[in-house]
């Protein structure tokens, strides 16, 4: 479905990542994991034409594309929710820029909220609950883009570790119950573990994937799964010897 | 009231005090310091006198407001629009306020006459610039994550100002729109010194010539309420039109 091939991109004369390659199959769940400032971002910022590339290739089921900004939602660490809208008015954004039937939007916003347990919350300001709500109001406003590919930067991060959890099985339900393609970023390896079909470990910059890793559990994965645990063990092994902290 | 403005009265009300004994001690003329008593006398039983007046400087001053709104705003988005009109043009607005307003009044009313217009023009010159300099700075502190999210929205610019920039330029528009009003009755009244035949700024000049001091420093006073008044109009404004927590 996505395919990267040779992606190159250079700040101040550095390579980022150079020759960089990566294959997403339709309907799977690919979380990149490496250190902090290796890329990632910039990846994402790449691929999505938010900056331009140096070099490479990127091909959207079978057709050359200059980058994806109009092929997929990309949900980023911060919620990025504008105080002055309601919760509702913030997830329908992607509909009233670009325009569209707003009755059918609102609808499905409606349901998408009652569905991440945001019912009753519609018409509330962001800064009036709390940081996991914001969160998945952020992640109905992705929805609401209405694409197959999603890419998601660290997208739990910015949550405290409880309120982290209670949201991880959110993501999956991208994968599940939405039938999304998904590219994520995190520093989390319990979350890779939980939730990805294929974890990509990454070299510091210049960034470039070193090991691949499918863990085998059918999801929902828990957590102390021998299988899983066993996978974990390689990872965090890999880790360490690839010089990631 | 609160403890600040608590302290604000106390410190009025101590000037005030030492103003008023100072001038009775030494038994200063009236028509060199008038006591604050009479000036606040002055300015109750000559209200009929000075309310008139107060009126048409009030005009010049809101329609001086009026238009620099309607010129700073679209100015100062079509600068944000296009930076190159923002590197052509800032050098003029710079330059247009060096030039002291003083020297300008004896001009304008040659061009516009000893009406209302010329008034107003030098209104306008005084608040169109706080405006837009506020407002432009408020639309280019949006944060680029915004941006970046916008643009992968497919917005276009329109859309993006109305939804994303002016909500998050509005506190610093107000702030522009507050030092706007407050410096606004400087260019009013100056007009009004140079040549008018109505205004406060006429009724001081007026005054002044008879050594009516207690009726000049009663228009001063018109004027700093009037002043005074437009800021905290504005200041209410802004609360109610942002409600929101950044
Ligand atoms: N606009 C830019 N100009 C120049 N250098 C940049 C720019 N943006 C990022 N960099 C540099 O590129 C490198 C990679 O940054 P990036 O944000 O992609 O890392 P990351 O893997 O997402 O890190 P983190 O895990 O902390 O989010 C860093 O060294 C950073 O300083
Ligand atoms: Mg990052």
């Amino acid at each position: 479905m996505l395919q990267v091939t040779d992606l190159t991109k250079y700040y101040n004369g550095q390579p980022v990542f150079s020759g960089f390659d990566l294959h997403l199959p339709a309907g799977r769940f690919q979380v990149l994991l490496g250190p902090s400032g290796c890329g990632k971002t910039t990846l994402f910022n790449t691929l999505t034409g938010v900056t331009p590339k140096d070099a490479g290739t990127i091909t959207w089921q079978g057709e050359p594309v200059p980058h994806l900004g109009d092929l997929c939602a990309y949900m980023h660490q911060k919620d990025l929710l504008l105080p002055w809208f309601s919760l509702m008015d913030n997830a329908l954004l992607p509909v009233r820029t670009r325009g569209g039937d707003m009755a059918a939007a609102q609808d499905r916003a409606g349901q998408l909220f009652l569905r991440l347990g945001l019912g009753g919350y519609e018409s509330h300001r962001p800064d009036q609950v709390s940081g996991g709500m914001r969160q998945r109001c952020a992640l109905v406003r992705t929805l609401m883009f209405n694409r197959d590919l999603i890419l998601l930067d660290e997208p739990l991060s910015a949550l405290d570790a409880i309120t982290r959890q209670r949201h991880q099985h959110l993501l999956l339900l991208l994968q599940t119950e939405f039938g999304k393609t998904i590219l994520m970023i995190t520093h989390d390896v319990d979350e890779a573990l939980l939730l990805a079909d294929d974890i990509f470990l990454l070299t510091p910059m210049p960034m470039a994937i070193f090991r691949r890793f499918s863990p085998e559990p059918a999801k929902p994965r828990a957590f102390d799964d021998p299988k899983l645990l066993h996978t974990k063990a390689g990872i965090l092994d890999h880790l360490e010897k690839g010089g990631v902290s | 009231m609160n403890r600040a403005g608590f302290s604000a009265a106390a410190l009025v009300c101590l000037l005030l005090g030492i103003w008023e004994g100072a001038v009775r001690i030494w038994e200063v003329p009236v028509f060199i310091l008038p006591p604050p008593s009479q000036i606040g006398w002055t300015a109750t039983v000559k209200a009929p006198l000075i309310l008139p007046h107060a009126g048409v400087t009030g005009a010049e001053i809101c329609l001086g407001v009026l238009f620099a709104l309607a010129t700073a705003v679209p100015l100062a988005v079509a600068m944000f629009a296009k930076p190159v009109l923002e590197k052509a043009l800032s050098p003029f607005l710079v330059a247009s306020q060096a030039i002291p307003v003083f020297a300008l009044a004896p001009l304008l009313v040659i061009w516009l006459g000893y009406g209302i217009a010329s008034k107003v023009f030098m209104a306008w010159i005084i608040i169109f610039f706080p405006i837009t300099v506020s407002l432009l700075q408020g639309l280019k502190s949006c944060d680029p994550e915004y941006r970046t999210l916008f643009t992968l929205m497919g917005s276009p610019f329109f859309k993006t100002l109305a939804l994303l920039y002016w909500p998050w330029a509005l506190p610093q528009f107000f702030a522009g729109l507050r030092v706007g009003v407050s410096v606004a009755t400087i260019g009013a009244v100056i007009g009004e010194w140079v040549g008018a035949q109505q205004g406060l700024g006429f009724l001081m000049i007026q005054s002044n010539a008879r050594l009516q001091t207690p009726l000049v420093f009663a228009a001063i006073l018109w004027l700093a309420a009037m002043g005074l008044f437009l800021w905290a109009l504005v200041g209410m404004l802004e609360k109610k039109i942002i409600t929101w927590k950044s």
